[in-house]
Order: C-alpha cells, then structure tokens, then sequence
C-alpha cells in the first residue's frame, strides 16, 4: 500500500486483507473446534527454537471477534476516512490499518512470547499512528498519551517475558509452562508475573490503567474507534488470560497469590466508577469509550472468579461487547460524518434527522444495558450465575444494579435524541450513506441475533475457557 | 391451523401489523384500518386456542434454544389464555377508541402511536403464553421498552420526567430484583419451565423461599404493589387510550398475571402453602389496597384517582394468590379479567370526558351526566364493578377472593376488603352523584355533547361486557377453575 501510494487502491486491498482474515479465522474455529490443536513452525525451525503458531479453541475465538469487526469496519472505512482524514494520507491509514490487524491477529495465533511482544508493540504502533490522524487536534495529545501509557505496558510486558526467559531459557509459552514446574526459586516467577500483568493491564486498561483509553476512543477517526475499541482491549484480555492459566498454570497464579480478589475489586471499582464517570460525559464517544472501561470490568469479573462458568461469561462478553461497542462506534461515526462533532449540546432532535442511526444506538444501548434478547444479556446472565454458584450474593446484586447506570447513560442519548426539537443545523442532516448505514447494522443487527442464538458465540467461549481451565499442554 | 402455530401467530400477528401501520403512515385511514383488522386477527387467533386449553390441552411451542437449556418457548396454560383472550379482545375495542380519540384531539405523531401500540400487544402476548420465565422476563423487558415512547408521547418535559420514573422503576426492579429471582431459580431448580405444582418443592429452604418470593413480587415492578408503585400514576401522562388498555389492561395486568403465574408455576401452591418465611406477603399486599385507595379518594385529578384506584386493585389479584386457597386464586385469576373490563370502561369514559369537555378534575364535573348521559351511565357501571356492587363482573371475582379469605381463616384479609369496598365506593360514588345530581355552572364550556361516536361505541361496549360477564362468566369461571384443579397424569 505504501508502495502504491494510491487511496482508493490501498482501501479495496485492506478490504480484500480483511476478508481473507475472516476466512482463515472461521477456518481456524472450525478446524479447532473438536478440541484441537494447531501448530505450525516458522520457516520450519522447531519449538522451542524456532517460534511457534498454535492454535487452539481460546485463540481461534479471538481471531475470528477480530477478524469479524476488521471485515465489517474495512467496507464501512472508506467513507468515513475520505471525510476525517486528508486526502494524502489516505494510503498510510489504510497501511496502518493492515498493520494493526496484522499486528492484532499475529498476538492471537503466536505461541512465543517475544514474538508476542513484537506483534503487540506493531498493533500499538500503528494504532498510536491512526489515533493520531483523527481530524480533532485533541487526537495528537491523545495519541501521545496512549503511546507512553503503552510503551510502559510493553516495556513492562517485555521484562516480565524477559524474566521467564531467565528462568526457564525459552521463549516458547508451551515449553515455558512445562519448564516452569521445574523451577525452583519463585521471586523471579513472581516479579514476572506482576511485570506482566500490569504491563497487559495497561494495554487492556483495566481500571485504574484506563487513562489513555477515553481521549484516544474519543479523538481518533470513528473507524479506528470502532476498530481498536472491539479488538485491541479484547486481544489484550487474551493475552493476560494465555499467561494465567496456560503459562503459570493457574495453581501457581490464583491459589498462591490473592490474583482473584485483586481481580475482582479492580473489576468491580471499574463498572461502578467508569459507568458512573461515563454519565456526565459532554462527548458521546468519550461517554461510550468509559462505558467500554466498565465492560471491560465486566470481563475481568468473569475472569476473576475462576471458574468454567465465570471464565465463559468474561470470554463471552468479550465477543458480545466488542459487537455492542463496535457497532455503537460504527454509527456514531456517521453521525460525526454528517455532523463533525457528537456533543449532547450538538445532537438534539437528531432521532428525526437520522432515525435509522438513532435507532441502532438505541439497541446497541439496550445491549449494553444488557436486555434480554441482546448478547448483553447473555453475559449478563451468566455473570450473574457464576455469582451465584460461588454464594456472592453482593456481586450478583453488584452486577445487576450497574446495569442501572448503564441505562442512566444510554437515556441520556435517548432524550437528547427525541425529546429535543431538532435546531435547523440538525434538519436539513441527510442518514449516513449506505456504505457506512449497512455495516453498522450489520453488527447491531448481530447483537440481536446472537442474543436469541448463542451456539457460535457461547458455545466457542465455552470451548475457549474449557481449554484454559485445562492448563498448559 | 396447528395450536403452535397460532401461539406464534399471536405474537408475530401484532408485528406484522406494526410493519405495516409504519408502512401506511401516509394514509391515516389505511393505517387505521390495519390497526383494526390486525386487532381482529389477534382476537381470532387467540380465541382458536381457546376450545383447546378448556378442553384440558395445553398447546405449546419452541422458537429457539437460545442458552443451553434455555429455550424461547411458549406454553398455553388457562391463565394465560384467560389474559390473552381479556387483552386481545379489549385491543379491538381500544382500536375504535383510539381513533376518536387521536383523532378527535389533533394528536401528533399518531403513526408511531398505533406502532408501539401493535408492538405492546405481541409483547403482551408473548408474556401471556410464555413457557418458562425467561420468556415471561424477555417480553416483560420489551413491553416496558415499547410503552416507553407512548407513556413521554405528548414529548413534554413532564412526560419525560414520568418516562424516566417510568424506567427507573420498571426496568430497575426488573432488571435487578426479577433477574436475579429468575437466575437463583435456574441455580437451585436447574430448571425455569412453569410447571404444574412448581419447580421448586424440596430444593429450597424455608427462608430461602421467602426472599425468593420478594425478589419476585417486588422484581414485577408492573404489578404495582407499594413501594414499587410510583410508575402507574406516572404513566398517566399519556394519551387516554393508552391508560386505559395498557395501564389498566395489559401491562398491569401483565403484572399481576406474572406474579400469580410465579406463584402458582414456579413455587406451587402447595409447596409455598407450608412455608412460614413468606407471611409477609398478604400485609404488604393488604396495606398497598388500603394506602392507595386513600391515596385515590384524596386526588382530585380523574385520571390520577383511577390510577391509585389501579395500584389497589392490582394488590386484590396479588394478595389472593397469596392467601393460598383454591377458591382466592380462582378469585384472583378472575380479578384480572372482571377489573380489566370495570377499569378500562372508566378511563374511556375520563377520556371522553377530556375530548367533549376538557375536563380532567373530578371537582369540575357537577352536571356532566346530562350531557353525556352515555358515558356517565358507563362510569357508573365501571364505578360498581370495581366496587364490587352485583350486576357488575367485579362482583363475582371479590365474591370469590372473599370466599378464599374465609377459607384460609384470615380475618384481616376480609377486614381489608370490606375497608376497601367502602372505600372505593367513597371514591367513586361522589363523581356518579356530582355528575346526574348537581348542577354545574352554566357557561360556554358546558356547551358540549358527547365525545367522538367511535369513543361512545366503545366505552359503550367495555360496559356492555361488564355487565354481560356477570351473567355469563362460564368460559373465565372454567379457566380459573382448571388453574387449581388436582394435576391430570
């Protein structure tokens, strides 16, 4: 594409790129689905001396949440990318997008660790470069932010690697899990496993690392948000749960050290604060980006119980919320097409002006809210249940009452949306063209259907925490 | 037509016509015809089931199986098909009403009005027939979410505020107390189809099921009952056809149909009848009858009155189902369907009232009765039947209730009735005296007839009915009765 140094050239081949990832990513699930296990050695050298593919159950799911949003925010990119970005540097943003797809799915099907790194710190890259071009000069400062938050998460991640490497003198995160039985000395195990799990806490933002997340999500072009808000986080919470249970071994991880309990008041402090936060946002985007910070919360929940059904709810919402939150983004950005900016102040009236977006941002809210017959309410329901199996009485009521600011929020958009009598600037704003109209309700159309059929996206985050609990292989 | 068929058809029915009356927005007379025919359609549907639920079947469906072991799944049980056919039925006649009405007040917006009202009616129907509780909870979401935009329709700020008090109440006890109940019954029974005689006989403790019970009673926010309550004056903001079948109808009723559902579904009469932890629930149920037939005798505004006069009345149905005998849940079965008919005449009538004369306090209504003979004359044949008062249908269902009382010996159960009655006749008897006996103020404003004739059929209609289920209440009378008959092999 950089050779090329042509637009519209550099779109149709990320489109092309995007699909072809979603082929090979459904291939992957179907291939793993009975409970295998792929592996491929890189220019045929060996594991542990030449770096590994593997897939499995866990990782096929995340490849193929990814590759679904790429495929759909790829059609939907172009115009909004001719409206939000210069001209001449149409053919660098559909670059970088390859990039950070690439860099996004080589973190999911990678078997090593540094090779790990490396594709993280490309996504990164390449996502600092993209936040960058969105047209608010706020985007700049944002990027910037976003950049050392993460290089410190990768510098973190890196050494903690680092360390393991020390330890167990291998790279290879199948053969490191093996190793690390045999190691005697658990200081270094353990400062490794704190570098990483901040390092990746960052990159997913878990709260109280989040900072970085609203300016990016709220200044980046809309297609980058809506990209690297359904993924980026998601590959992150993989990444953090590939080392818990596949590396450490979760015995050494949850059992030894209070990982669950810190796991939980984190996850917990983020639904209630970034929800309560995300209410008094003037920015619709920054309030959908501190929403994103709670549902993360919502994941790392599930996960911090530490159990099959628990795990299948925190991997499930990784599917159901990088559909909700991508297809919100989606819309909003043909609202900042038409509009330029998506303030409260700026929307009012705009459910007459452009009814089909408005609509879809209802539903898309309602999946958030976690109604029935949306895929919110899948993860909720099983969040709720994995409270309950372990007598946790308070979670449960804690994750039903924060959906209540979940609706605060999403009603703020409703009243400002119908209740307000569009000003002239509003009536006269055509819907967003077809190109970006019909993705966006693909994926808001998607959260209803896999609220009413669950077996790909529950069925696989069951296979994928089924495959975790199993531990290292 | 196969049963299961018909099942879908009810809810699939109501949508269909919504996509078509969006469809028709630009010719208000076809739109209104598709309002109609799809009424009677419903209606016809849900009747076809009828010959097969008295008969003893129980026709059922599958739609999905959406988690494992949770189905989207319909089952027609004799409650459910006593509401089914009380809110389909009353659906034609509100039809008829509504377009005098929008029509005779200049209403804006009446597409998305007939729209929302076509989805409330398949959602009523989807609780109507649900098979297991996430079914009953997944259309219980989406009635509150489709009467949403017809509750804050005049788009006021006051109809803001009531749309807010509206969802806070109703999706916050829902989402919070209801789903939690439903998942806590999932857990411990491994189950959540309704089945005869309960899913949870020998799983729970004692004190287990009494905060289950609560969860339930106060998580159906829509059944009213104090301190979950606020919601229905609220919605009174509405236009006048939407009080009167949605919240004197179908979404109250909707309400107290779940609770006694639950009870009878999910605990089994005979299960809970042993328990002592659940005691509490006929006090909180008396006390939400007195308090807010107090509160109703104190409003001035009509529409306001019937409300609280609705929040009592709803505690009739709950506070049978908790009295536990055969004869106060078919009291109670029958209360939905005899107080839907005295409630909805009466709002039709405040309604006609509204568009005739403008009026919306009960003070300005001296006189009133000899202008709109028709409609004062239905008033008061709603105004007995709530009360209570034979030849009217609220008669024989409180005939009933109070039956139930003397058999389960709670003489504060019957205390509360009788305080009741006369206090519901203390609320409404002054309005049907003011309007035939006293003389208003002869001014301009009293130059007024009767409302729109659609509005007079109507009201008209609802009325005729009340009276008529007095006489002839055999095919309710049946259905409740097979509620609480001894289960068939």
């Amino acid at each position: 594409m950089v050779l090329l140094r042509h637009g519209a050239t550099a779109w149709l081949l990320a489109v092309g790129i995007s699909w072809v990832s979603l082929g090979t990513a459904l291939a992957l699930l179907a291939e793993v689905s009975g409970g295998g296990l792929i592996s491929y050695y890189l220019g045929s050298w060996p594991a542990p001396w030449g770096i590994e593919y593997r897939v499995d159950a866990a990782n096929a799911y995340l490849a193929l949440i990814v590759s679904v949003i790429a495929a759909v925010v790829a059609v939907y990119m172009r115009r909004s990318v001719a409206a939000e970005v210069p001209h001449e540097r149409h053919y660098l943003f559909y670059a970088m997008y390859a990039l950070c797809l690439a860099g996004l799915l080589g973190i999911t099907v990678t078997g090593d660790g540094f090779n790990m790194f490396v594709f993280f710190e490309i996504s990164s890259l390449a996502t600092y470069v993209l936040v960058a071009l969105g047209r608010d000069r706020r985007a700049l400062m944002a990027s910037y932010q976003y950049l050392v938050m993460g290089t410190i998460g990768a510098t973190f991640f890196v050494i903690g690697v680092g360390l393991l490497y020390l330890m167990t003198g291998t790279l290879n995160l199948a053969d490191m899990a093996a190793r690390l039985r045999d190691v005697t000395e658990p200081r270094p195990v353990l400062a490794a496993l704190a570098f990483i799990t901040v390092g990746i806490s960052l990159k997913l933002a878990l709260f109280p690392l989040h900072l970085w997340l609203p300016n990016a999500y709220a200044y980046a072009p809309s297609a980058v948000t809506a990209f690297i808000a359904a993924t980026a986080t998601k590959v992150s919470v993989y990444v953090l749960l590939r080392f818990y249970y596949s590396v450490f071994g979760e015995s050494a991880v949850f059992s030894a050290l209070p990982m669950g309990g810190i796991l939980l008041a984190l996850s917990l402090a983020a639904i209630f604060i970034a929800s309560a936060v995300a209410i008094f946002q003037g920015n619709v985007k920054r309030m959908f980006a501190y929403s994103s910070v709670a549902q993360i919360g919502y994941i790392t929940l599930g996960v911090s119980f530490d159990s099959a059904t628990g795990l299948t709810a925190g991997i499930v919402h990784l599917f159901n919320h990088a559909l909700t939150k991508g297809g919100l983004f989606l819309l909003l950005g043909g609202i900042a097409l038409r509009l330029g900016a998506v303030r409260f102040d700026a929307i009012g009236g705009i459910g007459r002006a452009m009814p089909l977006t408005s609509f879809g941002i209802v539903l898309g809210g309602l999946s958030l809210i976690g109604v029935p017959a949306t895929v919110g309410f899948v993860s909720k329901w099983y969040l709720v249940l994995a409270a309950l199996e372990r007598g946790d009485w308070w979670i449960a009521f804690a994750v039903v009452a924060s959906s209540l600011l979940a609706v605060v929020y999403v009603w703020r958009f409703v009243e400002a949306a119908y209740f307000h009598a569009p000003d002239a600037r509003i009536a006269k704003l055509r819907e967003a063209p077809l190109s970006m109209l019909v993705p966006a309700w693909l994926v808001i159309a998607a959260c209803v259907y896999f609220g009413l059929d669950t077996d790909l996206t529950l069925g696989g985050a069951a296979a994928a925490a089924g495959e975790l609990l199993r531990g290292p292989r | 037509m196969t049963p299961g068929i018909a099942i879908l058809g009810a809810v699939a029915v109501p949508l269909a016509g919504a996509a078509l009356i969006a469809a028709a927005h630009r010719m208000p007379n076809l739109r209104e015809a598709v309002t109609l025919a799809t009424s009677v359609a419903l209606f016809v549907l849900v009747v076809s089931l009828a010959p097969e639920v008295l008969a003893g079947g129980r026709p059922a469906a599958r739609l999905a199986e959406v988690m494992p072991g949770i189905e989207l799944a319909f089952a027609v049980e004799p409650l459910g098909m006593l509401f089914a056919l009380i809110a389909s039925g009353l659906w034609i006649v509100t039809s008829v009403y509504s377009i005098g009405y929008m029509r005779g007040n200049d209403e804006q917006h009446q597409t998305r009005y007939y729209v929302c009202f076509a989805g409330a009616l398949a959602a009523a129907m989807g609780i109507a027939f649900a098979g297991n509780l996430f079914t009953l909870f997944l259309f219980y979401e989406v009635l509150t979410l489709v009467t949403y935009p017809l509750v804050t329709h005049h788009g006021t700020d006051e109809a803001r505020r009531a749309g807010r008090l509206y969802l806070a109440l109703l999706v916050g006890s829902s989402i919070v107390f209801l789903l939690i109940a439903i998942v806590w019954t999932w857990q411990v029974a491994g189950t959540i189809d309704f089945v005869r005689g309960g899913i949870l006989s020998g799983k729970v403790s004692n004190t287990t099921m009494g905060i289950l019970l609560a969860l339930y009673v106060f998580g159906i926010g829509k059944a009213a009952v104090m301190p979950v309550h606020r919601w229905l004056p609220a919605a009174m903001v509405a236009p006048v056809p939407v009080s009167a079948l949605l919240h004197a109808v179908a979404v109250v009723k909707a309400g107290a149909f779940a609770v006694v559902k639950v009870v009878v579904y999910v605990f089994g009469v005979e299960t809970i009848s042993g328990m002592t932890s659940v005691d509490w629930l006929p006090f909180v149920a008396g006390f939400t009858i007195i308090a807010a037939s107090i509160v109703a005798l104190r409003s001035d505004n009509l529409k306001r009155r019937l409300a609280y006069s609705t929040v009592s009345q709803l505690s009739y149905v709950v506070l049978a189902a908790a009295l536990l005998t055969p004869l106060s849940i078919v009291g109670a079965a029958l209360h939905i369907a005899t107080h839907a008919l005295g409630k909805i005449t009466l709002f039709f009538a405040a309604g006609a009232i509204y568009t005739a004369a403008h009026k919306t306090e009960v003070s300005q209504l001296a006189g009133i009765g000899r202008r709109m003979p028709w409609t004062m004359t239905a008033f008061t044949v709603g105004a007995l039947s709530v009360i209570g008062v034979p030849p009217a249908a609220g008669f024989v269902s409180k005939w009933f209730i109070v039956s139930g009382a003397w058999q389960a010996g709670n003489h504060l159960a019957i205390a509360v009735f009788i305080a009741s009655t006369l206090l519901n006749a203390a609320y409404f008897m002054p309005i049907v005296y003011a309007a035939f006996f006293r003389h208003g103020a002869e001014d301009a404003r009293a130059a007024h007839g009767e409302a729109p004739w659609p509005m007079v059929v109507a009201l008209t209609a609802t009325a005729g009915a009340t009276l008529a289920l007095f006489f002839v209440a055999d095919v309710p009378l049946e259905l409740a009765r097979q509620l609480v008959e001894p289960a068939r092999s």
